[in-house]
């Protein structure tokens, strides 16, 4: 794990070190915070404080740009990151009872985690998949036309999957 | 194509038969074989194409290449330069083929592609996006090639000003007009830089166009480089698109590696050199310094102009922003030529628009029309009108920065003056279609929640103003309206309108001025009779159990505020000052006993 | 070009005004005062208010006339219905996202928004809603930070990091959801805050304001069993009248210490006797340092937010800063020795209040590193503000009240401890006493031009026996940065550096009264006023080298024995380290 840890970092700071010989090296903050988010998930604030120091950029200025991107992460996400899709195409077709059901089954709102790190729900604009509203994307996967009762399908699956993954875990 | 590499339609009709086809034919075979090409290559021989003045015609796929005048002496030209170095022999084009017509060709049986005119999106379906050598076979970078060799900057500005062309991110400010003030300033350092910001909520034109052709766009910047004496482009993208990212990224190094953005490109002395900056989720990037200060490394909050970014843009120097679907125009008017570009459209906008078409409507997707057509023909005959036998009831165009526009308005053409006049904006391309089941009110609320949630803070009226409207719009669905709010949403937001600091809060407002301008009944309903027409407002439904109920007592078992009485078997009753609308009664009956009103 | 005249139109009267300006800039210039919120000269202009908007011919919509520029021929409104509706609306979202705690909060008829809501005459509140709700940030001991308050007008964020560039605060967030906080939204006590109050000074309303002291002191001054000693700084008496409606630039040196006398305290002693002592040590440190060769230049160390500052920001020239105390923290070490021997009590038994210009003071008087044993030489720091509305609370008529003097023995002073207010003024006042220590003559031209001003670096030359001695002065912390720029790339550049944290020195710090309605925050001349009260003090002394002080001298003999004797170096200097979280200084940053 540690190992894995300065890997990360080892990259985090080769990547630096590349925008730094480019022009204006401080106009690639939101690259770099992408690049720090990409490989931790989030952005701590030891990642953060990582960042400013070797860029030579005020941690003030780097906090009012992570909180001002909705992209950045701030606290730890889960395993499975549902982004609900409250575009008007979605929204005209009932994105609205779809979230209210997801926030149900998950016990969270928008932005937040579920306490064993399973799930984060969040919104996105538009995924692009109108033909197929109302949409969430979980992950990278697409999942279209749903209706309630087919998020609490999903969500269920989801969890069954992970259970059973723990007990081999634990098995073995 | 049955793995063999090319596709060769040689037309056998009796007018090329004349024109000695046959003979092609033959040296056809003759050249694939001494070329050892024979097994790469199919030959189709066609009946009569129609285009007989032009005979004989071959087309080449992929890429539906169309050589007309064919001589004889030719084919061995094709051979080595088409079939094997990969080049398109310019001369041998026929010329009045339009590079958008290879769509309409290969689609345009399909009501949906027929009434459309494919220009920015001409090659979008048709060639492998990732495949410089698909572009090229479309007459890719050939417009590049044209400038470099024939035009000096100031020409192709002219050229630009003179096709018409307007900003497609929604301002509709002359293109040509803004690459003119940019070339004027004299700096060292100026940069270009392609808006792929894209954040309406259900529009998508950006994406699709970079996905399915990102040459185009790179192409229309290199140009642009080139007109107002930049080497330095700049992309910047939402991040939520990885695979227009992915794709531009290849193309960037595929042109890079063909000699198509560097140093000297093409042998020229000019020098350009394209880079991806990825934006972070926030739709105010959009506007152009927010958009710079945001490649800057900054908060993406947008600074009063003058100066503007033609005078001091990006890192204080000129830059020259245009979005997209503009730059994709860009190779069509220097191939096409603006004289052919300004015949589309109408007397102050040509050319095309891209629209994401959704919402009630039959055909959602992704469309391109002329200028001029009316909103009606993109609802009903490209849309294919509106599903379930419902009742159109609006459509919404600009996105968050947009109006509502009724029935009576469908006839309005699509070009940037008659949409203002309207009530609304050209915006960049989303156009959501309302059936009567949308609830006016409601959707303004939708569109506000969403801008007031992008608001950067910065000026007063857009971020505290914005605010108050959505809490009274809130109020209004909830069924707390009072008399007096529509005159207060008025004033709000006449006064963002004219005060804020940038676009997003100058246009802000639009959704909620131009439903009322428009629906003003339906507010009065929801605030005076606590009616909501469209049945959506949830607050403002009534909940009646008819007699189709059975008395089986599941509504008032689920009912969490125990509104719901009634004996076994008889018919039950809703309490109407203990229900919360929750529709858990609606959703549970298995007799449909229940109505909303 | 920039004199070239236009002819532009106000409201359809025409005027000729100079070109290359702001339609504010213009209007200004002819009498207009179009109401503002977030512009200040010295800040970027940022726009962001809207409150100056303005109607131009041939513009749909308003402009910012802080940021649009006029053109010959263009024809301006400033006061049209319409505008007058849209002007007074955006005030009222600023109220409306607002506490209405008027009476009780400390900016009550002192508040920029306060005046704006009375100026566009709103009597009625059309679009109440919900209001942000933010935790008051009490963490720091200079600095209070109260986000309900704040109307993102960006000041104190622009101040922060444009003058001072130290880049404690940002926006964070967005929309409606902004807030002005420091990194990781993190308490100010947390953060690189050099506690200068600069934010305090240009904050409309009461998001920034000093953490007060004032109950506390009400409560002690009450207590008889101990004795009570105020000392209060130069600046102090040099701005004090203002928060009762004098002039800027009316001293009230002795109104004020017969005032403090009424409020309860049984001693005044004066600062600028600390400044005098502060001189005798430095000048010796200086020379001292000078002739053994050791670490130059030597920079000045009475500013405590600029000791607060180095000690994050610049660590590395640590050994370049003089041991000295502020005069403030000298002045606390001998009134709880000397004084206190003097007057047979336990230093326990003696309350050590200042009065200062400084919000950063409250900061220095808790540090560790100035205990005098296990007491704190200075108890207690109120700024000019708070003392002012004490004096006021306690019903003393501050107007008509009859001078007095100074306590003895720490309350006479020179000329040059009076300048030490005004940035250059401790250079002034260290050569007058280092030239005549080193050559053993007395410097007859002591009024040192070339320091005086409020230029961002000034430097001096100065012969002392064929020597020439180079000195600097900066003020505010941003050119104090780019000063050590300079020293890091030219170590001998300069001999002896003054810095003051604050633009203007400590005549504009952070605890001063508030701009009242015809001025503005930081107003140079203001500054100036305030400046030319202290030269005047200087010029009227009889005695104005700091050595020539007959009490700084009999202090000696009787008890210290001699500059940078152990005993002074017990009591009189003091150390610093590096400290945590350090601080950032970007190579090129805008605030944007």
């Amino acid at each position: 794990m540690e190992k894995e840890l300065d890997k990360r970092e080892e990259e985090l700071i080769k990547y630096m070190d590349e925008k730094k010989k480019l022009e204006y090296p401080e106009s690639y903050l939101i690259a770099i915070l992408h690049k720090a988010q990409e490989l931790y998930g989030y952005l701590s604030k030891e990642i953060m404080l990582k960042i400013a120091y070797y860029m030579k950029i005020p941690t003030s200025h780097i906090w009012g740009v992570a909180t001002f991107y909705h992209y950045f992460k701030l606290k730890p996400i889960g395993k499975y990151v549902i982004s609900i899709c409250l575009g008007t195409a979605c929204y005209v077709k009932g994105a609205q009872l779809i979230l209210d059901k997801l926030k149900e089954e998950l016990k969270i709102n928008i932005g937040e985690t579920t306490e064993d790190m399973l799930f984060t729900l969040q919104e996105a604009r538009c995924l692009g998949a109108c033909g197929l509203a109302p949409v969430i994307m979980i992950n990278e996967k697409i999942y279209g036309d749903l209706t309630p009762e087919k998020i609490s399908e999903i969500i269920k699956e989801i969890r069954k999957k992970e259970k059973k993954l723990q007990s081999n875990v634990a098995k073995n | 194509m049955n793995n063999k590499e090319f596709v060769i339609i040689l037309c056998n009709g009796s007018s090329c038969l004349k024109n000695k086809s046959n003979d092609i034919k033959n040296e056809l075979i003759k050249q694939l074989e001494k070329n050892n090409l024979l097994s790469k290559v199919e030959i189709h021989l066609s009946g009569c194409l129609g285009m007989c003045a032009k005979g004989p015609i071959m087309i080449i796929n992929p890429g539906y290449v169309i050589y007309g005048n064919l001589k004889v002496e030719n084919i061995e030209t094709i051979v080595q330069r088409h079939l094997i170095k990969r080049e398109l022999i310019s001369e041998f084009i026929i010329k009045e083929d339009h590079l958008f017509n290879r769509f309409f060709r290969i689609f345009g049986d399909v009501n949906f592609f027929g009434r459309q005119m494919r220009i920015t999106l001409r090659n979008c379906g048709i060639i492998n996006p990732e495949s410089i050598d698909d572009y090229l076979s479309v007459r890719g970078y050939e417009a590049l090639a044209k400038v470099l060799n024939e035009m000096t900057p100031a020409q192709v500005i002219e050229e630009v000003k003179k096709s018409g062309l307007r900003g497609r991110g929604g301002g509709g400010f002359p293109t040509g007009k803004k690459w003119e003030l940019t070339a004027k300033v004299e700096a060292k350092e100026k940069y270009v830089i392609c808006n792929a910001d894209e954040g309406d909520p259900g529009a998508f034109m950006d994406r699709s166009a970079i996905e399915g052709d990102p040459h185009t766009i790179l192409e229309g910047m290199i140009i642009g480089g080139y007109a107002i004496g930049s080497q330095k482009g700049i992309i910047y993208i939402r991040a939520e698109y990885p695979l227009a990212i992915k794709r531009l990224e290849k193309a960037i190094n595929d042109a890079r590696a063909e000699g198509f953005l560097g140093n000297n490109i093409l042998g020229s002395n000019f020098s350009f050199d394209i880079e991806i900056r990825l934006g972070a989720g926030a739709f105010v990037c959009g506007e152009e310094t927010a958009l710079i200060h945001s490649i800057e490394g900054y908060r993406g909050m947008p600074r009063p102009r003058p100066p503007y970014p033609a005078q001091s843009g990006l890192f204080e120097k000129p830059t020259l922003i245009n979005n997209v679907e503009t730059w994709a125009n860009i190779p069509v008017i220097i191939l096409e030529g603006a004289d052919w570009f300004s015949s589309i459209g109408t007397e102050k906008s040509k050319g095309t628009k891209v629209f994401a078409l959704a919402g009630n409507v039959v055909n959602t997707g992704l469309i391109e029309v002329p200028m001029g057509i009316t909103l009606r023909q993109i609802i009903y005959e490209i849309g294919g009108g509106i599903p379930n036998n419902k009742k159109f009831k609006a459509v919404q165009t600009g996105g968050p920065s947009g109006g509502c526009l009724p029935e009576q308005y469908l006839d309005t053409p699509v070009d940037y003056e008659s949409l203002i006049k309207a009530g609304s904006i050209m915006g960049s391309g989303g156009m959501i279609v309302m059936d009567e089941n949308t609830c006016m009110v409601n959707i303004a609320k939708f569109f506000l929640e969403f801008t007031q949630n992008e608001s950067c803070g910065k000026c007063t009226p857009c971020r505290e103003g914005t605010k108050r409207m959505l809490e009274i719009l809130e109020r209004i669905t909830e069924g707390k309206g009072e008399v007096g709010d529509i005159e207060k949403l008025e004033r709000l937001g006449n006064m963002i309108k004219k005060a804020s600091l940038c676009g997003l809060g100058q246009s802000a407002p639009n959704p909620v001025l131009s439903t009322i301008k428009n629906f003003r009944e339906e507010y009065e309903e929801h605030i005076k009779d606590r009616k909501c027409r469209a049945g959506v407002c949830q607050r403002l439904l009534r909940y009646i159990i008819t007699d189709k109920c059975i008395g089986c007592g599941l509504c008032k078992k689920v009912c969490p505020v125990k509104a719901i009485t009634g004996e076994p078997k008889s018919i039950h009753k809703i309490d109407e000052t203990k229900c919360i609308k929750c529709g858990l009664c609606y959703s549970k009956c298995k007799f449909s006993a229940i109505k909303k009103d | 070009m920039k004199d070239e005249k236009i002819k532009i139109y106000i409201n359809d009267k025409p005027y000729i005004v100079k070109s290359g300006q702001t339609i504010m800039q213009a209007a200004d210039s002819i009498g207009f005062h179009i109401p503002r919120l977030c512009y200040h000269p010295k800040l970027s202009v940022e726009g962001a208010c809207r409150v100056c908007i303005v109607q131009v011919q041939g513009m749909n919509n308003y402009v910012a006339s802080c940021a649009f520029p006029i053109q010959d021929g263009m024809k301006i409104y400033t006061n049209t219905p319409e505008l007058r509706q849209a002007r007074r609306d955006i005030v009222e979202l600023l109220l409306d996202n607002h506490p209405e705690d008027c009476h009780t909060c400390e900016r009550n008829s002192n508040c920029e928004l306060q005046r704006l809501a009375m100026s566009m005459g709103i009597k009625k509140r059309h679009f109440v809603g919900e209001k942000k709700h933010y935790n008051r940030d009490l963490s720091s001991p200079s600095i209070v930070r109260d986000p309900d308050k704040c109307i993102l007008c960006g000041r104190c964020v622009r101040i922060c990091s444009e003058i001072q560039n130290v880049h404690t605060l940002t926006q964070a967030y967005r929309g409606f959801k902004t807030v002005v906080i420091p990194a990781f939204d993190e308490d100010l006590a947390e953060s690189v805050c050099s506690t200068c109050g600069q934010c305090i000074n240009v904050c409309p309303t009461a998001a920034f304001i000093e953490k007060s002291y004032t109950q506390e002191l009400f409560e002690k001054l009450n207590d008889n069993s101990i004795v009570k000693v105020v000392q209060f700084a130069p600046s102090v008496r040099a701005a004090i009248g203002e928060a009762f409606g004098f002039e800027p630039g009316t001293q009230k040196e002795n109104e004020l210490v017969a005032a403090l006398r009424k409020l309860g305290f049984d001693y005044v002693f004066d600062t600028q006797f600390g400044a005098d002592l502060t001189i005798m040590e430095e000048a010796s440190e200086f020379l001292e340092r000078l002739q053994n060769k050791q670490k130059l230049p030597m920079i000045t160390s009475c500013s405590s937010a600029w000791m607060k500052y180095l000690e994050q920001f610049h660590s590395d020239l640590i050994e370049n800063i003089s041991t000295c105390k502020s005069p403030m923290s000298m002045m606390g070490a001998l009134i709880k020795t000397y004084f206190a021997d003097k007057i047979k009590r336990d230093k326990k038994e003696i309350l050590s209040v200042a009065v200062m210009c400084c919000t950063a003071k409250k900061y220095e008087a808790a540090r560790p590193e100035l205990m005098i044993d296990d007491v704190r030489g200075v108890d207690i720091v109120v700024t000019t503000r708070e003392i002012a509305w004490m004096i006021k609370s306690a019903g003393i008529d501050f107007v008509n009240i009859k001078g007095k003097g100074f306590d003895n023995p720490l309350g006479l002073s020179s000329g040059g401890g009076a300048i030490f207010g005004v940035t250059g003024g401790v250079m002034e006042a260290a050569i007058r006493t280092a030239y005549e220590l080193y050559t053993g003559e007395t410097l007859i031209e002591i009024e040192l031009e070339e320091l005086r001003g409020f230029n961002n670096i000034r430097e001096g030359k100065i012969m002392m026996e064929g020597k020439e001695i180079r000195v600097a002065v900066a003020h505010g912390l941003g050119n104090a940065s780019k000063l050590l720029e300079i020293v890091r790339k030219e170590p001998d550049r300069y001999h002896f550096i003054e810095i003051m944290g604050c633009p203007g020195g400590c005549i504009g710090g952070g605890g001063q009264p508030y701009a009242g309605s015809s001025s503005i925050p930081l107003d140079e001349n203001v500054l100036k006023k305030r400046a030319e009260a202290l030269y005047g003090l200087d010029r009227n002394k009889t005695i104005r080298r700091c050595h020539e002080n007959p009490n700084i001298q009999k202090l000696y003999k009787e008890f210290l024995g001699r500059p940078l004797s152990s005993l002074s170096h017990k009591l009189l200097h003091t150390h610093y380290s590096a400290k945590k979280p350090e601080g950032i200084l970007p190579a090129e940053f805008k605030v944007r």
